[in-house]
């Protein structure tokens, strides 16, 4: 372990170094021994009182409490710092930066946080970062600090200020006074306070202007409720921006589970009740992948698997659609009952075999990085990253899909069969294979949406149930062999769903959807999209 | 063993016994069969299978220290496919041709509802091994499970309290049915009664497997920007925890903000999550597997040894499954037979040390005094506790805070011997 010791010897010399200026050593010591407390109020005033020793050595050992990694030595109970490796932790000495060896995990007793002790700890560290020369660890201390504001901390803040040259900072120290100044008994001080926060448009600050609404003074009670009204029509504004965005999302999460239905049902005309089982296997085969990117490549590329498995998937469910179709459907063509006897019973088949191979439980499907987190847009607007990438992945393959059938040879030869199989035959194509071909293509299209699938929902051996009823609602709803139907349809669906989830709850409005639906059908058969000719009547 | 070589066996036994001949050592060969009751397909397969795999364990176990009454325990497994009506349907194969002396099963209440006229009918004994709403208590049944007030009220009030961070509002968000709107209704009544005014708490269902969580955790949001501490209780059950708890992680929801806890995510359902942005939301359980205990690091080898897989994580309701068949096992070679009524009464006050490391006992309600436990969760899958009950809690049958239950006394000794009365049966002995 060459690495170690040059760090231990690295840590030794900065301690060496650092000796001179200690002179309070055993009063941080003390403050340190403290956090071995049973309570967690007990810790919360230790991390408190080794925050405030103001040691350089107090920030490190406030993180690792943080994150878990400090430690009670059992044989003498003192505090350290620890790297676990599976069952052995390399030990720190906190006072002196000098490694205490390895230990077994069972040898100590780990300090435990919870979230009461994890917020002190923020503000403690908080409160020794305020003085960092990093302007974000500035900004996020104060934060933290004007989140849990006491009287002490307000003259930390006000020392701050006085000290700040960052911009942004300056300005969050500013709105914290302005934020306690709408107390203040002075009118001039609470209408200057109001002025100040008219720029914070939260629903945080309505909170607390809202109940100067009913100030003694005229012009205090003009501006607060002039405040408060800017701050809700500002909230509908992005409420009803929210709603829309969370109706597409929900729309091209429809979309990408009935695009594929749009092929095999839609063009073809075969009522494919294993479709949600063709989305299962691509959701699999982005486990799969996931799972061979962790066991084969190096961590920095981990990322990539979710591009990697698109082709992936595509390939094995579409491989299994060609199959499915050689093997069982095409004898069964012009027989829609049995057609949906049989692929019932192929899902069933299908929904076994992978509880088989991976087993019963749900399979981990990590996001990567860059699709975790979100988007605030607006303040109060936030839009979750994965969810952005589901919309434009929708868009993008239906655009994909659209291009192939028009501008493609298959497309052609496709758009041929479905419309005249006899002419088509006639014409020389082989009908049969582009028979397997289509629904290899829809198949393959229904896995890439599970791929899609796998990073919003579950990945369990019934994940294709819960999207079978929506992608034949959505293509039915949209027009049976139109693509456009099933975009429109799915969006629109999604978008009525959103607007109406809030009043009715998930529950109901799922149900009024479906009613409209019938209803709507009723009206007009086809579909919003209504394919119109002969191939139509046939 | 198929169920045709268990009939064969059963026939061989039978004719052995009409002929009259060495009848005795027959039934000493004879196995005592219990019944498995878990769905192995379908939507629960999920939670259930490892619940079966946990009684074969058991099974296993006790036939390596040689059995029962000097007979083996052979576990007779089907599968009732998360269809509710068909549990009833298996309960009574199960009785009537099998014959089996105790059942281990369901997990849903709503299957549970089902099997219990065939167990009151043709009188089995059924061992329930997942917390459920309480407010039933039948004299077929044991439930080793929590009771509301051994789970959801200790977590309302440790959310309440300094350590869990003062919560004033409340958002009760559930899966749409019995378990979530019971639990509801009385978490609703406890917390009114504690001063919480009605404006403060927001009640919000779900069907099963809801994937599409951006409007509620929006609204949660919304909820919680008051400017009073806000705290979720999650009565979520199944697979839509996944996407809740990934869409809680995107919207940036922390644990210090707003913790979530649920009463129904426990190890096994975090296997499919990763928990790197859920550090800190909690969950109230009877066990963790986090738990420091000789009996339970006992618990963890057994079944990572019979599962033969070292990730296996263990969950609360395996260790109430364990209890359960721990106390069945010790009432029959009490009473010396495996005869429902005698082993019944045998299993009143029986005592179990379980892996939580807690002396657990079966209470006249048919109900369990057990720990609390608060866990937080960790980045790497794992609860740690953050709270737990100095003793055992005894398990209401009928919840308090409900006027119309709180009349009710569930005690199946003399002179009540009622799951359901408001006066003891045998009130006046005439």
């Amino acid at each position: 372990m060459p690495f170690v010791r040059l760090l231990s010897a690295a840590l030794l010399f900065v301690t060496l170094l650092a000796a001179p200026a200690r002179a309070d050593d055993a009063a941080f010591s003390a403050a340190l021994s403290g956090l071995a407390a049973e309570g967690f109020a007990e810790k919360a005033a230790a991390a408190e009182r080794v925050a405030a020793t103001g040691d350089a050595r107090a920030l490190p050992v406030l993180q690792a409490m943080e994150a878990g990694t400090l430690f009670v030595r059992k044989d003498d109970n003192k505090v350290v710092t620890g790297a676990v490796n599976g069952r052995e932790v390399t030990l720190t000495d906190p006072l002196t930066g000098a490694t205490l060896g390895t230990v077994a995990s069972r040898d100590l007793t780990k300090i435990t946080v919870n979230n009461a002790l994890r917020s002190a700890i923020s503000a403690a560290v908080g409160r020794l970062d305020l003085t960092s020369p990093d302007p974000a660890r500035r900004l996020a201390a104060v934060e933290s600090m004007a989140r849990n504001a006491t009287p002490e901390t307000a003259a930390k803040l006000r020392d701050a200020l006085a000290r700040e040259t960052d911009a942004s900072v300056k300005l969050v120290i500013a709105r914290a006074f302005a934020r306690a100044a709408l107390a203040s008994p002075d009118a001039a001080e609470r209408l200057k306070a109001v002025e100040e926060l008219s720029a914070v448009q939260t629903a945080e600050t309505r909170t607390l202007v809202a109940p100067l609404a009913k100030d003694p003074d005229a012009q205090v009670r003009a501006a607060a409720e002039a405040l408060v009204a800017a701050i809700e029509r500002r909230e509908m504004l992005t409420a009803g921006a929210l709603t829309l965005f969370q109706g597409l999302s929900l729309g091209s999460v429809l979309l990408l589970a009935a695009v594929g239905l749009a092929i095999t049902f839609g063009v073809m005309g075969v009522i494919n009740m294993a479709h949600g089982e063709m989305i299962m296997l691509g959701a699999y085969t982005a486990f799969v992948v996931q799972e061979a990117f962790r066991a084969f490549l190096p961590p920095g590329v981990f990322g990539l698997y979710l591009i990697v498995s698109i082709p992936a998937a595509f390939l094995v469910a579409g491989a299994v659609g060609v199959a499915l179709e050689r093997g069982i459907i095409r004898f069964l063509y012009g027989r829609p009952l049995e057609t949906m006897l049989a692929t019932w019973g192929i899902s069933l088949m299908l929904q076994q075999v992978v509880r088989s191979i991976f087993g019963a439980p749900n399979k981990e499907v990590a996001n990567p990085a860059w699709m975790t987190g979100a988007w605030e847009a607006l303040p109060g607007l936030v839009l979750t990253w994965n969810r952005i990438a589901i919309v434009v992945f929708a868009l993008a393959v239906i655009g994909a899909l659209a291009a192939t059938l028009r501008y493609t040879s298959l497309g052609l030869q496709m758009r041929a069969v479905t419309q005249n199989r006899s002419m088509a035959a006639s014409m020389g194509i082989r009908t049969g294979w582009v028979d397997a071909l289509t629904f290899g293509l829809g198949s393959g299209i229904a896995g890439v949406a599970g791929v899609a699938l796998s990073q919003v929902g579950n990945v369990s051996p019934n994940l294709g149930q819960g999207y079978i009823v929506d992608s034949f609602m959505v293509v039915v709803f949209g027009g049976v062999g139109s693509l456009w139907g099933v975009l429109a349809g799915a969006l629109s669906l999604g978008v009525v769903n959103k607007i109406l989830e809030p009043y009715a709850g998930a529950m109901l409005g799922k149900i009024l959807v479906l009613v409209f639906i019938i209803l709507f059908i009723q009206k007009r058969p086809r579909g919003l999209f209504a394919l119109k000719g002969r191939a139509a009547e046939a | 063993m198929g169920i045709k070589a268990l009939a064969m066996k059963g026939m061989v036994a039978g004719c052995a016994l009409a002929a009259g001949l060495f009848a005795t050592a027959a039934m000493a060969a004879d196995p005592i069969k219990i019944g498995v009751l878990h769905s192995l397909s379908g939507t629960m397969a999920i939670s259930e299978t490892t619940l079966k795999d946990t009684v074969l364990m058991m099974v296993d176990d006790i036939n390596k220290k040689g059995g029962l009454l000097g007979r083996k325990v052979e576990a007779v497994v089907v599968d009732p496919a998360s269809n509710w009506p068909l549990f009833a349907e298996k309960a009574r194969e199960l009785l009537q041709k099998e014959k089996v002396a105790a059942v281990f099963g369901c997990w849903t209440s709503v299957s549970r509802k089902s099997v219990l006229p065939v167990f009151e009918e043709l009188n089995g004994m059924l061992f329930y091994p997942v917390q459920y709403e309480g407010e039933e208590s039948s004299r077929n049944v044991f439930y080793t499970g929590a009771a509301p007030n051994q789970q959801a009220i200790p977590a309302v009030d440790y959310l309440m309290g300094k350590d869990g961070g003062e919560a004033k509002r409340w958002v009760l968000a559930g899966t749409d049915y019995v378990y979530p709107r019971t639990t509801n209704k009385i978490l609703e009544a406890y917390l009114i009664s504690k001063g919480v005014p009605k404006d403060d708490i927001m009640i919000n269902y779900t069907p099963f497997g809801h994937a599409d969580w951006q409007t509620i955790v929006a609204d949660i949001k919304k909820f919680a920007s008051a400017g009073k501490k806000t705290a979720v209780v999650s009565t979520i059950n199944g697979d839509a925890n996944v996407p809740f708890y990934k869409e809680l992680a995107n919207q940036g929801i922390k644990a210090t903000d707003i913790p979530v806890v649920a009463f129904s995510v426990g190890e096994e359902e975090l296997a499919g999550i990763d928990t790197k942005n859920l550090v800190g939301h909690l969950a109230a359980w009877n066990y963790f597997q986090s738990v420091d205990s000789a009996e339970n690091d006992a618990f963890i080898k057994q079944w990572k040894t019979f599962i033969k897989n070292d990730k296996r994580v263990t969950n609360d309701p395996m260790e109430a499954t364990y209890i359960g068949f721990k106390m069945w096992t010790q009432a029959v070679a009490q009473a010396g037979t495996t005869d429902v009524d005698a082993v019944r009464q045998a299993m009143y006050g029986q005592k179990v040390r379980s892996p939580s490391g807690y002396d657990i006992a079966m209470n006249t309600n048919h109900h369990l005094s057990k720990p609390v436990m608060i866990g937080e969760i960790q980045a790497n899958g794992q609860f740690q506790i953050v709270n737990q009950t100095k003793a055992a809690i005894k398990a209401d049958a009928w919840s308090p805070f409900i006027p119309e239950s709180a009349k009710l006394t569930a005690d199946w000794t003399f002179p009540w011997v009622c799951g359901n009365c408001a006066e003891p049966k045998y009130g006046k002995l005439k």
